[in-house]
């Protein structure tokens, strides 16, 4: 059977996509570091805490504690590599015009709860899709915005005069920090959700975000998976 | 069975398998519009994403291209990650503490160039502010409240230090304010205080200047020496403060502490309340100020902390 290599990912999203691994792994670290020295988050219900963050054998497990001066070291000297490699892509995905790739419609939201019943195995029939499917749409759109989101709840908190009324408009200084620790809890999520994902995926799927390409066949005018005929594996 | 009748029932017959044919071709209709309406209600057709595909090749062409282009981005990425990782692992522990505090200076530079006096910390009503006592250095050694007096270098027309009593700084213009005092681990607590503001100081006690000239805080700050040094009585704690934050309206020498004299553990007599930094820059027992041209050595920042620590 005739193939055709098909280009899934662009050199410099491909860089900028893995650059921003680490620098994201470092900031959430960086991050923890400096929450330790003040700890207070928790989730609770009807005043009984659940789970606090974290827990202490959290903590020991990574040698977390006494290292807030380490963390904020590492945090303000990577924020501006997360910042510059985060306005980068944003500036690529627009120039490039692969924010056409990811950027949700209004019906996504219909599309993609269609791929997360097929996802879950309910239904057997795949919404049609480009490269990425409208719950990864919705994902990478979401992940983009939450990645500004720490950057303003970041300053918000770094420069509570100077930005006074930035950190007002977040409900104050301590609300600020909530968000902000709620943001990095959020991207450990995406990146649970996304690593298990690629991993469902197969390895095709996951060395196209290296070296940029996959195989399909030739006769295959439309991506079999978005035919539908198939339980197709949804790529990540 | 006639002729006629035979005719008949193949007519009959004929229009059934019709109906039969029409029926089927509808349902396939049906099916391939439902197809193609789900392909066009599609966000890659909305929003007109194309595909990037390459020429037409064999199994094995496409094996080898696949394999070639692998190899080569596997090991740059790869050598990438390795000379990350082992670059980083393998710089001394003195270069990287060289490189963050280069970095804390650089941001100081860049939190100067959008510093602006005029923007002010929110002000809380007076019965939000609470207490909150953390920090205890400087504050251990033996001390006698009323033995205490404020030294002051670096002033003016003068060689030797101004030697300055609580009332002194009570006779300035007496100024309160309840802000949020953050700390450096995360926490925060509204606080309010009442003192001098230190601008007001530095009206009544002329400091050095770079011209010589006398100081004017309001038309020619550049021309004040940029730090300003304050010491515990037993040299145990000590700041560093850059001069704008020192002439900020929030910056004072405070005396009162939500309306009581400051008690020993938040700093009495004397102690730094400013919304302009950090608490770990909110010197308490204040024994010494020093108005400087040298960067100041400070406790937290021989330690690791950034040394600006501003808001």
């Amino acid at each position: 059977m005739a193939k055709q290599l098909e280009k899934k990912h662009p050199l410099a999203i491909r860089w900028l996509h893995w650059i921003n691994f680490p620098l994201l792994t470092l900031m959430i670290w960086s991050g923890i570091l400096i929450y330790w020295a003040n700890q207070v988050y928790g989730i609770k219900i009807f005043g009984y805490e659940l789970f606090h963050f974290f827990p202490a054998w959290f903590y020991e497990f990574l040698g977390v504690p006494f290292r807030l001066a380490e963390g904020l070291q590492l945090h303000f000297f990577f924020m501006w590599f997360f910042l510059i490699n985060g306005i980068i892509y944003v500036t690529y995905l627009i120039f490039s015009g692969e924010w056409r790739a990811i950027l949700p419609v209004p019906g996504s939201l219909k599309r993609a709860a269609l791929v997360t019943l097929h996802d879950l195995h309910i239904v057997k029939k795949l919404p049609a899709q480009g490269k990425y499917n409208d719950a990864q749409r919705i994902a990478y759109t979401g992940v983009i915005l939450m990645g500004a989101a720490a950057v303003v709840t970041g300053l918000a908190i770094y420069k509570p005069l100077q930005l006074s009324w930035l950190t007002a408009l977040l409900g104050g200084y301590e609300w600020a920090r909530w968000q902000h620790f709620w943001l990095m809890i959020a991207f450990v999520g995406f990146f649970a959700v996304h690593v298990a994902q690629v991993a469902l995926a197969g390895w095709s799927n996951f060395r196209s975000m290296i070296m940029g390409y996959e195989t399909v066949d030739i006769e295959t005018k439309i991506p079999a998976s978005s035919l539908n005929e198939t339980e197709g594996a949804t790529t990540v | 069975m006639s002729e006629q009748e035979k005719k008949s029932t193949e007519i009959e017959s004929q229009v059934l398998i019709e109906k039969v044919r029409e029926i089927e071709l509808a349902k396939q209709k049906a099916e391939t519009s439902d197809l193609q309406n789900l392909v066009r209600d599609n966000t890659a057709r909305i929003l007109n994403e194309k595909r990037e595909l390459g020429t037409s090749l064999s199994d094995d062409e496409a094996k080898r291209e696949m394999s070639r282009r692998s190899r080569r981005s596997f090991l740059i990425g790869g050598a990438t990650a390795l000379a990350g990782i082992f670059g980083w692992r393998l710089l001394p522990d003195e270069t990287k503490q060289n490189l963050y505090r280069r970095a804390f200076e650089f941001n100081e530079r860049v939190s100067q160039i959008f510093y602006s006096p005029k923007r002010l910390a929110p002000e809380f009503p007076r019965e939000f502010a609470g207490a909150r006592v953390n920090g205890m250095e400087g504050l251990s050694g033996e001390f006698n409240l009323a033995d205490w007096r404020l030294r002051v270098g670096g002033l003016a027309n003068r060689s030797e230090d101004l030697i300055l009593t609580l009332d002194d700084i009570k006779a300035l213009p007496r100024t309160e304010m309840t802000t949020e005092l953050k700390c450096i681990e995360g926490w925060s607590i509204v606080c309010n205080w009442t003192g001098a503001r230190f601008s007001d100081f530095i009206a009544a006690y002329q400091p050095k200047t770079r011209n010589g000239n006398a100081p004017d805080a309001v038309n020619n700050p550049e021309n004040l020496l940029p730090y300003v040094s304050m010491i515990t009585p037993d040299a145990d704690y000590y700041v560093g403060m850059d001069m704008p934050s020192i002439l900020h309206p929030q910056t004072l020498l405070a005396y009162e502490m939500n309306g009581a004299p400051l008690t020993p553990e938040h700093g009495a007599p004397l102690r730094l309340a400013t919304a302009t930094k950090y608490g770990i820059k909110q010197i308490k027992r204040i024994g010494r100020i020093d108005f400087t041209d040298e960067r100041p050595k400070d406790f937290w920042a021989e330690r690791g902390y950034d040394w600006y620590a501003g808001h």
